[in-house]
């Protein structure tokens, strides 16, 4: 019998794909049902994020930083305008920053929350992605009350907050923390311990801990590994410094370190800690008018700030260079999604092609934050 | 039967039952809109609002609307969100893919005409239209799931009064 022959196939995975969170290209060398390279095509929803700001004002940014990573604009908004008050040196009163750490702390449970239900459907269970897009709703809820936007809120501004909360949306906040904590609990019933579900992400994808730090990885991708890393605690911007929680790391409870399913519980145990610092921030907002320190006319001197928070996804940074006009020179985003991906051909490599399915999924990408 | 009637079509009954007159053009447009099933692809923003709408909370499982992954099973393709002008060699693609009779909704201003990225996207399509002809334009930054419903149910309409003689497929 002669001998078989044997050659690498080349397929694309995207654009167009249930499983790429977007429109993420991958371009896979398979060795059989063995993935031997990975190499991600980026681009396909690039907005020219950064060349468009420099034809904009200051506060006219804000809606654009929305549109960056989608599923998490308040974050997003307040990276930029810490990096803007920075620059201007503005002082916002306690009411603005109490609000906006409430709302930044919703924002991450509704991120986390469509993390977790399209990671649960990239594995083939259909039920918990409608179980957490049922309490995203919620969390929608109240910031639709507050601003009158479902997903892109243009709320934070320079300087403020677009509109004061109500007495009504604290008791709704209220209502909603006292829900939805047994529904953490039913979510993690119902996908994390799941026997099928463990079996499909246990042991999938190590990303180990000196590969996450030379790579720039960072949220809950790196506390995945096991790197006690959180910019709320190790950098503290506006008032995380004042509230009591923890830093979320994977310790394999289940499966390794650094494998997907420790980058997946990270957001379970993280939407618990988000709770925690509503509880604490909601009962002490102080009184106060959240435009009063809202610049007639933003106008910074010559310099450059820096900014980096943590959002959802890991560490987001906005970089401003002002020529002291009013609009600024260049404004660079650090976005977390594009060094997140960074290492996605390092550890798919070996793994089945079902396998890159669930580490992308892992990873919680967004294409808008990674093409900007 | 009860299904039948709440569509609107006229039929005619006999004692016996189990017998409908209707003419062609009434059966085959009442099975098209009540089964669009729809392209499981997602751009941008707008894609979040699509899932959202999909999900539990708006249910488009109840308008037939199933989402599946091939275009080859698909009747209707959502432009969900902003349309890059390297995208747009894929999307044409994937509409060529389509077969017909097939329908497109464009989902927000992005899709519609280019949206906030109008003036200064330089990678950005100044609306789907430019690329593959477009049913229903549904407005909004993103459009809220009761907008997308009402353009769902305006392209229901649009399905239920075309004809078999005038649309040769």
């Amino acid at each position: 019998m002669s001998e078989l022959r044997t050659e690498e196939l080349t397929i694309n995975m995207g654009p167009q794909h249930p499983s790429t969170h977007g429109v993420l290209r991958l371009v896979l060398t398979l060795n059989g049902e063995i993935v031997t390279d990975v190499k991600p095509v980026l681009g396909y929803l690039h907005r020219c994020f950064e060349k468009h700001c420099e034809a904009m004002t200051y506060p006219q940014v804000v809606p654009y930083t929305d549109r960056m990573d989608y599923l998490n604009s308040m974050n997003n908004e307040l990276a930029y305008v810490l990096a803007a008050e920075k620059l201007l040196g503005i002082q916002v009163p306690e009411r603005v920053e109490y609000i906006r750490v409430i709302m930044c702390e919703l924002q991450r449970i509704a991120s986390h929350l469509v993390a977790i239900g399209t990671y649960g459907n990239d594995a083939g269970a259909f039920t918990p992605f409608l179980y957490c897009f049922m309490d995203r709703e919620k969390v929608l809820e109240l910031f639709e009350m507050v601003c009158g936007a479902r997903l892109l809120y243009n709320y934070i501004w320079v300087g403020g907050l677009s509109h004061d909360i109500t007495p009504e949306f604290v008791t709704k906040t209220k209502e909603f923390i006292k829900y939805f904590r047994p529904r953490i609990k039913q979510i993690n019933n119902l996908l994390s311990y799941n026997k099928i579900f463990i079996e499909r992400t246990a042991g999938i994808g190590v990303l180990p801990q000196d590969v996450a730090v030379n790579a720039g990885v960072s949220g809950p991708t790196l506390r995945g590994s096991g790197v006690k890393f959180d910019l709320r605690k190790d950098d503290k911007y506006s008032i995380y410094d004042r509230f009591d929680f923890d830093v979320c790391v994977g310790w394999g409870e289940r499966g390794v370190v650094g494998d997907c399913w420790n980058r997946y519980i990270v957001r379970a145990y993280e939407m618990e800690q988000s709770l925690r610092i509503i509880e604490q921030a909601i009962d002490n907002i102080p009184e106060g008018d959240v435009q009063s320190a809202v610049p007639k006319r933003v106008k910074p001197v010559v310099g450059e700030s820096y900014v980096r928070t943590e959002s959802p996804k890991g560490e987001l940074a906005y970089y401003i260079i002002s020529d002291g006009s009013l609009n600024p020179y260049r404004i660079k985003a650090r976005s977390p999604s594009f060094c997140n991906l960074s290492v996605i051909n390092q550890i798919s490599r070996g793994h089945m092609i079902a396998d890159v399915v669930m580490i992308l999924g892992s990873f919680d990408i967004v294409l808008g934050c990674i093409d900007r | 039967m009860g299904i039948l009637n709440k569509l609107d079509i006229s039929v005619e009954q006999f004692e016996s039952g189990n017998i409908i007159i209707t003419s062609m053009d009434k059966l085959l447009n009442w099975s098209r809109l009540s089964s669009m099933w729809q392209m499981f692809f997602g751009l941008a923003c707008c894609a979040i609002e699509m899932m959202a709408t999909s999900a539990s909370h708006y249910d488009l499982d109840r308008f037939g609307i199933i989402p599946r992954p091939s275009p080859r099973h698909v009747d209707i393709i959502l432009i969900s969100g902003t349309v890059t002008l390297k995208m747009a060699t894929r999307i044409k693609r994937l509409y060529d893919e389509m077969p017909a009779p097939k329908y497109i909704l464009s989902m927000g201003s992005c899709a519609n005409c280019g949206g906030p990225y109008w003036e200064h996207g330089y990678h950005v399509l100044k609306g789907i239209d430019r690329v593959i002809p477009v049913d229903v334009y549904v407005p909004g930054c993103p459009p809220r799931p009761e907008a997308l419903l009402e353009g769902l149910i305006k392209l229901q309409d649009k399905i239920r009064n075309q004809s078999l003689a005038k649309h040769t497929a």
